[in-house]
C-alpha cells in the first residue's frame, strides 16, 4: 500500500534545465531574501528555482502594469458589457506585449445551477506537493522574489509517536506543583501533540527526497471558498466577493492592498504580491480568465479560485489533475448524482476549523 | 476677506520668522528627516511593500503599529477640551484649542501612516464616496475611514475658526459649542472604531476580545495627557502662554487612573486567557515566554508591562506629581514612549503567531520601513510645531489683527 504511494520527488528536481540552474545561482541572493519574505515551500524550491527571474520585455517597466485607462477602470462587476469588453481587450493587449505570446483573457460567465465543492481524502494524500506546483504552473503565480503558492501542505506528526516512557519527565507522574502534590494528581506529561487535525507540530516547509514519511501524514490547505467568507466581509471596497458558483473572487484591478482579508482568513489562504510578480514569459500560461489566473500586479491580493478559468469550461482544477494518488475530488454540490455528493453522503467528512463558522465548501474526508 | 488674508499672513510669518535658535534647529532636524524619508518613500512606492519587513505571516507592519498610537493620542486630545467646555474649568478654556490641534495633527499623521500601509495607494480613490465603492455596512475599515476623516474635519474647522476669531478679537458663534461637544464625543468614537478593526478578526486570538476598546481607550488616556503635559510644560517655559499648575495636575490624575484602568483591563484579559489557556491564549504565551527559541518579544513584554504598572505607582507619589521641573516630565516621557513601544511588541506583531497554519514568526523591520516611519513622524511633528507655535502666538496676543494694521 505505502510502496505504491511512494513517489520520488527527485525526478522532478532532476528535470531542471542547466540554463535554469545557472539562472538560479545568479539569482540566489535575491531568492534567499525572498525566502524570508514569502512562504516558500522549501522542498519545491529546488524544482521551482527553475523559474528564477528571467527578464522579460515589459517586466522591466513597472508602469506596464497600469496604463491610465486601466487605472481609471471601475469595479469589473459593475461595468457595462461594453466597458467589460474594452477592459478585457486592454488586458489582452498588455499581457500579449509583456509576455510575447498571444494571451486570452476570458470573461466566461458562471454556469447556472452549480455550487462548486471540493473534497480531499487525507488518508490518500502522500505530501508530494504536485498539486502545489501544478497550481503554480496553471495560475501564473510569481515564481521568485516572492514565490507564491496557493496551496500549502502541512506535514503533521502521527498520533502516539511521542508517547514513549523515556519522553515523560517523571515516568508518567505529573509535574510537581510549586505548592506541593498533596498526593492527588492534577495534570499529566503528555503535552506533546497527538497527531490530531490541527496546526500543532505542523511542518509547512518540509524537505523530503521521498514521501510519504512514515511518521507523518499530510494535510493540504488552500482557499476553502467559504459560504460565509470573513475575507469578503472585511474588504472595504468589495474587491473580493462571492460569485454565483460559490467561489470567492478578487478583482485584482480594484483591490487597494489593505490586507484586511488576510487578517480575517482563518485558513491562511490569501497571498499578497509584496513586490512586482516575477513570471517568466516562457512559463506564462496564456489561457487566462479575468477572475482567475490572469497575471497579477504588485500590491494586490490573490488566492485559489478552484481554477475558475478551467471549471467555467467544465474542466477540473489543475491541482486535481496533478494529484497522483486521486486524493482530490471536485464537483457540483447541487447535483445529487455527483461524486462529491456521494462522498459527503457516505464518507467520514469534516470541515477544517469548523469553530470559525465560515462554512467552507472544501471538505476533508477519510476514504 | 481682507481680514482672513492678514490672518493667514500674520499666522505663518509668526510661525516661520519669529523663533529662537533652538526652534530653528528643531525645524531643520525635522526637515532633514522628512527629506531623507522622501527617498525611502519613493522606493516603497515604486518597488512595493517588498521593501518593508511584512510577510504573509505578519501582514501588518510598523506603519499600522504607529497608526494605532496616533489614534491613541488623537482620541485623548479631547481630555484637554472636555474640562473647559463640559465642566467649566476656567484654566482649561484657552488650552482647549491646543488639544484640538493635537487631535487634528495626530489624525492627519495617522492617515499618512495608513497610506504607507496600503499596497496600492494609487487606488485610494476606490474608497472615496461617489467615485469609489464602500463595502457598507460590513467592513469595519469603512467605518474607521469615515470617523477618522470626520474627526479631522471637526477639529480642523474648530481650530482654524477659533484661532481666526481670537485673532480679530471676536467671540465665537453659537454653533461653536455644540460643534466642540460633537468633536469631544467623536474622540472616543474613532478609537472604538479602530479597535473594532482589530477585534473583528476571529482568527487573531489576541485581538478577538471585548476588552480591546477598553485597553485602547485607557492607553489613550495615559499616552495622550503624557504628551500634552510635556508640551504644556515646554510652552510654559518658553512662551508667554499661561498654563496653571491645576491644569497639569488634572492631566496627571488622568494619566494615573488611565493606567489604573489599563491594569484592570490587561489583568482581566490575561486571566481569562491564561486560566484555561486554550487556543486563544497561544499568542499571549508566545509573547510572554516565547516559542521553541523564538523569544524576541519576551523581554519587551515584561519590560513594557513592568514600566506601565510601575509608572502608576510612581505617579501616585505627590513628589513626582508636583515635580514639574524634572520628575513629572520624565515620567510623562516614559509613559508616552512605552505606550508607543507596546504597539508593535505586544499588540501587533506577537498577535500574528501562531499563523492559521501554526507558524511562529518574528518581525524584522527594514531600513526603508524605519525611515518611512521617521518620515511620517517628522511630517507630523512639523505640523504640530507650526500649529502650536501659531496658536500660542494668537492666544498670547502676539498675533492680533489690530496689532498688524496699526
Amino acid at each position: 500500500m505505502s510502496e505504491k504511494k511512494s513517489i520520488e520527488i527527485k525526478k522532478e528536481v532532476g528535470a531542471v534545465s542547466e540554463q535554469a540552474r545557472r539562472d538560479f545561482l545568479k539569482n540566489i541572493g535575491v531568492a534567499s531574501a525572498a525566502a524570508m519574505v514569502a512562504a516558500p515551500a522549501v522542498a519545491g524550491a529546488a524544482a521551482s528555482s527553475a523559474v528564477a527571474a528571467v527578464p522579460t520585455a515589459g517586466a522591466s517597466n513597472p508602469d506596464a502594469d497600469s496604463t491610465v485607462a486601466e487605472w481609471l477602470q471601475g469595479h469589473f462587476q459593475l461595468m457595462t458589457e461594453e466597458e467589460k469588453k474594452k477592459a478585457i481587450e486592454r488586458l489582452e493587449k498588455r499581457y500579449t506585449a509583456k509576455y510575447g505570446k498571444k494571451t486570452v483573457v476570458s470573461n466566461a460567465p458562471a454556469p447556472e445551477g452549480v455550487l462548486f465543492g471540493y473534497a480531499l481524502d487525507i488518508s490518500k494524500c502522500v505530501g508530494c506537493r504536485r498539486c502545489v506546483h501544478g497550481c503554480v504552473r496553471e495560475n501564473n503565480q510569481s515564481r521568485s522574489n516572492t514565490e507564491i503558492h496557493w496551496i500549502q501542505v502541512m506535514k503533521l506528526p502521527k498520533g502516539n509517536f511521542a508517547f514513549s516512557p523515556d519522553k515523560m519527565d517523571k515516568k508518567g507522574f505529573p509535574e510537581t506543583s510549586w505548592f506541593g502534590d498533596h498526593g492527588v494528581q492534577i495534570g499529566g506529561n503528555a503535552y506533546t501533540p497527538v497527531g490530531g487535525i490541527g496546526t500543532h507540530g505542523a511542518e509547512n516547509y518540509y524537505e523530503a527526497d521521498l514521501v510519504p514519511d512514515k511518521d507523518s501524514f499530510y494535510f493540504p490547505v488552500q482557499c476553502h471558498q467559504c459560504e460565509k467568507p470573513p475575507c469578503v466581509k472585511v474588504c472595504p471596497v468589495r474587491a473580493t466577493f462571492r460569485d454565483p458558483n460559490g467561489i470567492v473572487l478578487i478583482d485584482y484591478n480594484w483591490c487597494i492592498g489593505c490586507r484586511m482579508c488576510q487578517l480575517a482568513c482563518p485558513y491562511g489562504a490569501r497571498r499578497f504580491n509584496w513586490g512586482e510578480p516575477n513570471l517568466p514569459a516562457e512559463e506564462m500560461n496564456p489561457k487566462t480568465h479575468y477572475w482567475g489566473n490572469r497575471p497579477r500586479m504588485r500590491g494586490v491580493m490573490e488566492k485559489c479560485t478552484f481554477c475558475l478559468q478551467r471549471t467555467r469550461e467544465g474542466r477540473p482544477p489543475a491541482c486535481l489533475e496533478a494529484c497522483p494518488v486521486g486524493a482530490r475530488k471536485f464537483g457540483n454540490l447541487l447535483d445529487p448524482d455527483s461524486e462529491i455528493r456521494k462522498i459527503l453522503a457516505t464518507k467520514r467528512v469534516f470541515r477544517f476549523k469548523e469553530e470559525f463558522s465560515t462554512y467552507p465548501k472544501f471538505f476533508y474526508y477519510v476514504g | 476677506m481682507g481680514k482672513l488674508m492678514t490672518f493667514v499672513v500674520d499666522f505663518w510669518s509668526y510661525v516661520l520668522l519669529k523663533g529662537s535658535t533652538k526652534y530653528y534647529a528643531w525645524l531643520v532636524f525635522l526637515f532633514a528627516v522628512l527629506i531623507a524619508g522622501l527617498f525611502t518613500a519613493y522606493k516603497q512606492l515604486t518597488e512595493g511593500l517588498i521593501t518593508i519587513g511584512a510577510t504573509d505571516q505578519i501582514t501588518w507592519e510598523l506603519f499600522i503599529s504607529n497608526f494605532i498610537f496616533t489614534a491613541h493620542v488623537a482620541a485623548a486630545a479631547v481630555l484637554v477640551v472636555a474640562p473647559g467646555y463640559m465642566y467649566g474649568r476656567k484654566e482649561f478654556k484657552d488650552l482647549a484649542v491646543l488639544g484640538e490641534i493635537l487631535a487634528m495633527c495626530f489624525v492627519a499623521c495617522g492617515l499618512n501612516f495608513i497610506l504607507f500601509h496600503m499596497g496600492r495607494p494609487d487606488r485610494l480613490w476606490h474608497v472615496m464616496p461617489g467615485i469609489g465603492f464602500f463595502n457598507f455596512p460590513n467592513s469595519m475599515l469603512v467605518y474607521d475611514i469615515i470617523v477618522l476623516n470626520v474627526y479631522l474635519l471637526l477639529n480642523a474647522v474648530a481650530v482654524w475658526y477659533i484661532l481666526y476669531k481670537k485673532y480679530i478679537g471676536q467671540e465665537v458663534g453659537g454653533w461653536y459649542k455644540p460643534w466642540i461637544y460633537l468633536a469631544i464625543a467623536w474622540g472616543p468614537l474613532i478609537h472604538i472604531c479602530t479597535s473594532f478593526v482589530l477585534s473583528s478578526n476571529a482568527r487573531i486570538g489576541a485581538w478577538n476580545t471585548a476588552v480591546l476598546p477598553f485597553a485602547f481607550l485607557s492607553m489613550a488616556g495615559a499616552s495622550g495627557p503624557a504628551l500634552i503635559i510635556l508640551l504644556f510644560l515646554l510652552l510654559r517655559k518658553t512662551t508667554k502662554m499661561k498654563i496653571s499648575d491645576s491644569a497639569i495636575d488634572l492631566l496627571t490624575t488622568m494619566i494615573i487612573w488611565s493606567l489604573g484602568i489599563l491594569m484592570l483591563v490587561l489583568g482581566s484579559e490575561f486571566f481569562t486567557a491564561l486560566y484555561s489557556s486554550p487556543h486563544h491564549a497561544e499568542s499571549l504565551h508566545f509573547n510572554m515566554f516565547g516559542h521553541n527559541g523564538l523569544n524576541m518579544y519576551v523581554p519587551w513584554f515584561w519590560v513594557t508591562l513592568t514600566v506601565l504598572v510601575g509608572s502608576f505607582f510612581i505617579l501616585l507619589m505627590p513628589k513626582v506629581r508636583k515635580g514639574y521641573d524634572f520628575w513629572l516630565p520624565v515620567m510623562c516621557a516614559i509613559v508616552f514612549t512605552f505606550v508607543l513601544i507596546e504597539k508593535p511588541v505586544i499588540l501587533v506583531f506577537p498577535a500574528f503567531s501562531p499563523s492559521p497554519m501554526g507558524e511562529y514568526t518574528e518581525y524584522y523591520p527594514t531600513f526603508v520601513e524605519w525611515l518611512n516611519v521617521a518620515h511620517v513622524w517628522a511630517t507630523g511633528c512639523l505640523t504640530i510645531t507650526f500649529m502650536l507655535k501659531g496658536a500660542v502666538g494668537v492666544l498670547t496676543g502676539e498675533v492680533k489683527f489690530a496689532k498688524s494694521s496699526a
